[in-house]
């Protein structure tokens, strides 16, 4: 056993680790990105994919394989790898396959604050909520365990909390090797044509069955007697501030939260005089508990938006429903100096254009003195929500719509975008920009397809942009550096919208934070060589 | 079990050094064999944001998050960041700030952060060498130097 101060995103890279994952997939995004680096770092085999569909994909592939496979990804990122979740809890797997879904209430770095919880119960897949960076890297094993006995895919939910927060972390004695695969031909259990998706939907609302069974008995949601008065059930970092909160009550922590054992939590309910769920996020506990007929409280409304702390939830259990105080004002975040997509944005902002943006470093285009975007919804949807626009606009408006991505976005889900450009041509044509500064700055300058490193920094293949979208039909395809050749950039911009052919301008020039770095690989490499 | 936990805010801006700050005094309490947190909030901090981390250690730390009014100090890098900070602090809560540190006794400007620590660790019982030896794991070679020269600036004004 070794004692280490780790955060929830190192205590699951660590466990993976010990727990011998043969293959970790994900795509950036606050608050997942640390957990692959870090098990990289530390000798784990992980990778960055395109996006959260593919990573989903390759890690059930390799687990229909055998291998022990760990998936991760922030939150909305499920959203984009929700079709193979709803089928993958149907086949399940041979090996192990557990997806981190890593939620961020309270919007620290995201675009909104859906509750993933919602998502197990929706795919009939089992989940499990850490409390603290011990039980992240505790919960990761196990997760890996019931995956293999069960045959089925477990979701490990984290917050932002859990995944930024350090705490001290006894690591197993006992370390795994990765599996050995074999593939073993299963054409009923693995192709999902409607004849063998009927029975093996019945199969997956067995195995709940049992699984739900199995949580009624299991020590790890655990209960923590103390007065009749008051008996709190939570889950994952909820658990700890109400244990703050609220020092002399009873608790029932729970650790898997789907599916729940209903019966554990009825006998605890019965053993209390009041009874409160503390949610974080959505009512998912408290709706459940009810909706099995037992009296439990929840918490007000205006508790649903934002995290909750030590305050919030003395709050709740004091059935207050006061304005609470504001939370202290920072200062925000800015584009750097000197960042390159200064230039593009000043350039947008001087020529009036509708701006359909889309999520990166550069959303902050949207702030003064730019002030120059109009639309951000997910990534990829700057150049479909831009399609939108140009469809349907007058034609004076339409001919001012641009479509702004980052280049590791465009390599996300851009690409389709494109596809519906040259089939669905706008009338007028469409003009898009990518912002391409040579890494994935907003979650920490990671790579990507198109820097042609891979996740650890080694050299890969790298995406060609401009040859792939001529490629694919796109009329005209420039690649300049919006800063040195200001000019040039604002020409082309100009004539690009005057016409009605479709356009894509690289504007490429590397991040100055990112540069610093790339020049220290790139150094390496040439030493390597 | 409030009584038995220490807690820390650091506060400054992106690109100060604060994340590294609270992780050292996280470390050396790790060190000193106490039990330990620490949260952050660092969403874009790298264009020049609000950046606040929280330390709590002693006997059976809960929330990693210190609660309102409750730090028994508040370590602020940037004198701009007191303001929407101090309501963290205790009533006998106490603000550290660079206006402890003349700048012109430090030979790097970016060591603020390790002076501040210098002045933070006078108030605790623990051995100076634990604080030392952390922020040199911490930090490369070549940043030693400068950096115990700060980090002993802070301990004598502190
Ligand atoms: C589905 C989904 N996955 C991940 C994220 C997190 N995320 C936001 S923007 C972004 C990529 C930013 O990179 P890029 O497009 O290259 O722009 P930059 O930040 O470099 O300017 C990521 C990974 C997200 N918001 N949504
Ligand atoms: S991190 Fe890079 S891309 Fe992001 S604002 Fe700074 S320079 Fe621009």
């Amino acid at each position: 056993m070794t004692r280490m101060l780790l955060s929830g995103n190192e205590a699951v890279a660590q466990a993976a680790l010990d727990s011998g994952v043969n293959l970790g997939a994900g795509y950036p995004g606050t608050p997942s990105t640390e957990i692959l680096e870090h098990f990289s770092a530390i000798g784990g085999a992980a990778q960055w994919s395109p996006n959260e569909k593919v990573a989903l994909e390759v890690g059930i592939g390799a687990a229909f394989g055998g291998a022990k496979a760990l998936v991760t990804m922030k939150h909305v990122g499920l959203n984009v790898a929700a079709d193979p979740l709803f089928t993958v809890a149907y086949t399940g797997v041979s090996g192990s396959l557990v997806i981190i879904s890593a939620d961020d209430p309270g919007m620290a770095s995201s675009q909104n604050e859906q509750d993933n919880r919602n998502y197990a119960k929706a795919a009939g897949v089992p989940m499990l909520e850490p409390s603290d960076s011990q039980q992240a890297y505790d919960y990761l094993a196990l997760a890996l365990q019931l995956s293999h006995q069960w045959q089925i895919p477990i979701i490990l939910r984290v917050t932002t909390r859990i995944c930024h927060s350090k705490g001290i972390v006894n690591t197993a004695d006992t370390k795994l090797s990765p599996s050995e695969c074999n593939f073993q031909r299963d054409i009923p259990g693995r192709v999902m044509v409607p004849a063998y998706a009927r029975p093996a939907h019945r199969r997956l609302r067995e195995k709940l069955n049992k699984i739900a069974q199995w949580n009624e008995e299991t020590e790890i949601n655990e209960i923590i007697p103390g007065g009749k008065e008051l008996g709190i059930i939570t889950s994952g970092i909820s658990y700890v501030h109400a244990r703050e909160a609220a020092p002399e009550a009873s608790f029932l922590k729970l650790s898997m939260t789907y599916p729940l054992p209903l019966n554990k939590i009825r006998q605890f309910a019965d053993s209390v005089q009041r009874c409160v769920v503390i949610d974080e996020g959505d009512p998912y506990l408290v709706d459940a508990i009810r909706a099995a007929g037992i009296c439990v409280e929840g918490k007000a409304d205006l508790y649903r938006f934002g995290e909750l702390n030590v305050e919030r939830v003395k709050r709740i259990l004091a059935n207050d429903t006061t304005a609470e105080p504001a939370p202290p004002k920072g200062k925000p975040p800015q584009l750097c100096q000197g960042c390159p997509h200064r230039h593009v944005f000043e350039v947008l902002s001087a020529k009036k254009c509708i701006v359909a943006g889309d999520i990166g470093c550069y959303t902050l285009g949207v702030l003064p003195p730019f002030e120059a975007m109009d639309t951000c919804v997910c990534m990829g949807a700057s150049i479909s929500v831009g399609l939108g626009l140009r469809h349907t606009l007058p034609e004076d408006q339409a001919r001012r719509v641009v479509s702004v991505i980052g280049d590791s976005t465009f390599v996300h889900s851009g690409i389709t975008g494109i596809v519906d450009m040259v089939y669905n041509r706008p009338k007028t044509g469409h003009v898009v920009l990518i912002l391409d500064n040579s890494t994935t700055a907003m979650t920490g300058l990671q790579e990507h397809p198109g820097t042609g490193r891979l996740l650890n920094h080694e050299p890969a293949y790298q995406l060609d942009f401009a040859a792939m979208l001529t490629a694919m039909g796109v009329d005209n395809v420039h690649v300049l550096d919006a800063g040195k050749e200001s000019d040039n950039f604002e020409q082309i911009l100009t004539d690009s919208l005057a016409c009605d052919q479709t356009t894509v301008i690289i504007a490429r020039r590397p991040c100055i934070l990112a540069a610093k770095k790339i020049r220290e690989y790139q150094t390496k490499q040439e030493n390597a060589c | 079990m409030s009584d038995q936990v220490t807690n820390i805010v650091v506060a400054g801006l992106g690109g100060q050094g604060v994340l590294k700050a609270s992780d050292i005094i996280a470390e050396v309490a790790f060190a000193a064999g106490l039990d330990v947190k620490k949260a952050e909030v660092h969403g874009m901090s790298q264009r020049g944001g609000s950046v606040t981390s929280d330390v709590r250690f002693g006997q059976g730390v809960l929330s990693p998050m210190v609660p309102a009014g409750q730090a028994d100090y508040l370590v602020v890098l940037d004198e701009t960041q007191v303001e929407n900070n101090k309501a963290v602090l205790k009533p006998e809560g106490e603000l550290l700030t660079i206006a402890l540190i003349n700048p012109s006794n430090l030979k790097n400007k970016r060591t603020i952060n390790v002076a501040m620590l210098g002045a933070l660790s006078k108030r605790f019982d623990i051995d100076e060498k634990l604080w030392t030896d952390t922020i040199k794991a911490n930090l490369p070679q070549r940043l030693h130097e400068v950096n115990m020269e700060a980090f002993a600036l802070g301990r004598q004004v502190g």
